[in-house]
């Protein structure tokens, strides 16, 4: 008979190589997935994988790791503290975009005022305030009420993205668009473009403010008492309260955090990449971002690699659409089917395997 | 505006059919909470089951057999919620998300083909005498038959729940996990039946909006059905009675806020269309006071 047996601490080596493992396993499973669809399974996943790295355009996809994978560390970053102390934003694709609409909003009501000094900062901030008020209010529902943050943070995506539309057809409709739904396109702006720092890299302030994210979560986590009381929280909530940390006050920390990450992650992408407020500007960056977290371990370096990866799928998934007629909804269920991977290998992180024989006892 | 263009008897005959999918899939996750796990994939599940009922009811031109195929659909793809949960031990909120995307996922590829095509009718059945009283008649008795068979369930459930020693035995699973082992009762097994019953009823759930609420098959339509479906198990204190209130009161805002849109009301369809998922939080705050199963979303492993 098979049985788990629990480790006296949880295996190091498991803990970091279950991530590689998970990442090993979705590529046979999609490779059957894919046999299964009709296609060559190592052409397809040489397409998804490589192909954005080391192909003949690669220098066209490159830049695009950093583009895509931006946002999902932005988010990702933010999501791996609550999910450390047990707090479930699962909402970020609600708070990504609010903190657009907020930040576009500062800049299309300055327009055509010539003052990048001023509206870009201003963009960026209300950005990240309009995502961080958007968590406070499951955070504060959750303190208050005792309401259950996941399914509240969740109802409020559905909602962003109705008042999304509402924008786009209404409030920010741009006057000279001739009618057709979106806002004025801010990547024209030059006071609130964001655009490549260096031309031809990828590299926008998005990229800059998601390095820096990790590196300041990386200090926080690891060297700050803030820190230690995430972890504590997440690992011991009654070892917590007696070392004096305030649960409440940790819900809305965590909720605020990820929420302002995200919408700044919001209002990058609007500026720049997106370009403008449209009904479907949001590509699932919130959603995806959860896997990211998961898959980085909750730690920034972690996530750093795990959204690159992650960006790697979405390239390379727009290339296989293309060259070889993959759909596009497969990618979506390779990227669900990593998070079960990873989810089952981390089974020998905390367990072990034992054999027994059968016995009388 | 003219509000009176709005039908009493046809608000809440529409009110029903409205409800019937959000009770579907609560009822189903009302067991498996009880039996102490939290499966956060319903969305993921209910909307695998509306391809995989369409996929079937296309094929062989029978909604019934679509129905049968979603629940199985359904049941299947939460034992994987199951495997991972139960034998794998792995975190139960987390596997439930992993389990939405996925079946996003996996419900887009498989309904690629049948975007744009008509589901097999599934016609209402006229309850014979009791169909015939005014007004209760056309609101009550006269609807398709998944609406009735969704209030068996909740009846069923009920039944099964608070009159039957199998329903005690998956109650004290649920409170206790391990007070119910070293009593001697098979956690894991009950809780794996339990899961692929919610996986059935979402399953269910799912068919009905795309072979007869829509009745068609697009991408990502259950628009967070499921989400809702989890909040009014909550909404409900884990009771069947309460869930089916709780069903048709989501069910009267999301017919209201479609009339007021009819009706022309001087407000942007966008505002209105968050109504359900703003109630939703509404219901929350209001009715988050009732107490959750004791051991719901403990992972259980039995020590040696």
């Amino acid at each position: 008979m098979i049985v788990l047996e629990k480790r006296e601490a949880p295996s190091r080596l498991w803990a970091w190589g279950s991530p590689v493992m998970a990442v090993l396993l979705t590529m046979v499973l999609g490779g059957l997935l894919f046999a299964a669809l009709g296609q060559n399974s190592i052409t397809v996943i040489r397409t998804i994988f490589l192909d954005p790295l080391f192909s003949e355009f690669a220098w066209f996809y490159r830049p695009q790791i950093l583009i895509k994978g931006a946002p999902l560390v932005l988010i990702a970053i933010g999501l791996s503290f609550g999910f450390r102390a047990g707090v479930w934003n699962i909402g970020a694709e609600g708070q990504y975009i609010v903190g657009a609409i907020c930040g576009a909003g500062v800049a299309l009501a300055l327009y055509p005022m010539d003052a990048r000094w001023l509206i870009f900062p201003s963009m960026v901030l209300a950005g990240a305030l309009g995502g961080w008020a958007w968590a406070m209010i499951p955070g504060l529902l959750r303190v208050r009420f005792g309401t259950n943050e996941i399914l509240v943070s969740l109802m409020l995506v559905y909602v962003a993205e109705q008042l999304l539309a509402a924008m786009a057809l209404g409030a920010m409709r741009n006057p000279e668009g001739m009618g057709f739904p979106g806002s004025r396109n801010l990547s024209q702006y030059p006071s609130a473009a964001n655009l490549e720092l260096i031309s031809g890299s990828g590299m926008h302030w998005g990229v800059v403010a998601a390095l820096i994210t990790v590196i300041f979560a990386y200090v926080t986590l690891s060297r700050h008492v803030f820190g230690f009381h995430v972890r504590l929280a997440g690992q011991a909530p009654r070892a917590a309260k007696f070392a004096g940390v305030n649960p409440a006050r940790m819900v809305l920390i965590c909720m605020g955090l990820s929420g302002a990450l995200a919408g700044a992650a919001g209002l990058f992408e609007v500026a720049g990449p997106a370009g403008q407020i449209s009904i479907d500007f949001n590509v699932g960056y919130g959603f995806t971002a959860i896997i990211v977290a998961f898959l980085g371990r909750l730690h920034p370096i972690g996530i750093m690699a795990a959204g690159a990866l992650m960006a790697l799928t979405y390239i390379g998934g727009g290339i296989a659409q293309s060259s070889l007629g993959l759909p596009a909804a497969a990618i979506n269920l390779l990227q669900g089917m990593l998070l079960f991977n990873l989810l089952a290998v981390d089974v020998f992180t905390t367990y072990r395997i034992r054999m027994l024989r059968k016995e009388v006892s | 505006m003219d509000l009176s263009s709005i039908n009493p008897i046809l608000f809440f005959a529409s009110l029903m059919v409205a409800a019937t999918p959000i009770l579907l899939a609560a009822i189903g996750e009302l067991v498996v909470e009880r039996a102490g796990v939290l499966n956060l994939g319903v969305e993921g599940m209910m909307i695998t089951g509306a391809v995989t009922g369409f996929i079937v009811a296309v094929a062989t031109g029978s909604p019934w057999l679509g129905f049968a195929g979603a629940a199985l659909g359904g049941a299947l793809l939460s034992q994987v919620f199951g495997f991972l949960t139960q034998y794998l031990l792995s975190n139960q909120v987390a596997t439930g998300l992993a389990l939405t995307l996925f079946g996003l996922g996996l419900s887009a590829l498989m309904g690629q083909g049948y975007i744009g095509i008509k589901a097999p009718s599934f016609p209402d059945i006229h309850v014979p005498i009791l169909g015939d009283i005014p007004v209760i008649g056309p609101i009550v008795f006269q609807h398709d038959p998944m609406v009735y068979i969704g209030l068996l369930i909740a009846l069923a459930v009920w039944f099964f729940l608070f009159r039957s020693r199998a329903g005690l035995v998956l109650r004290a699973v649920g409170e206790n996990h391990d007070a119910a082992h070293a009593l001697g009762y098979n956690v894991r097994r009950t809780r794996m039946l339990a899961i692929a019953f919610g996986g059935a009823c979402a399953g269910l759930g799912g068919a009905y909006l795309s072979l007869v609420r829509v009745p068609q098959w697009t991408e990502g339509m259950t628009a967070g059905a499921g989400w809702i479906a989890l909040a009014i198990v909550v909404f409900a204190s884990w009771r069947p009675g309460r869930l089916v209130l709780g069903a048709y009161l989501f069910g009267g805002v999301t017919v209201l806020q479609l009339n007021l849109q009819a009706a022309g009301v001087a407000i942007p369809v966008e505002y209105l269309s968050m109504s359900p998922y703003l109630a939703t939080i509404a219901v929350l705050v209001i009715m988050s006071a009732g107490r959750s199963p004791g051991s719901l979303g403990r992972i259980f492993h039995a020590a040696r």
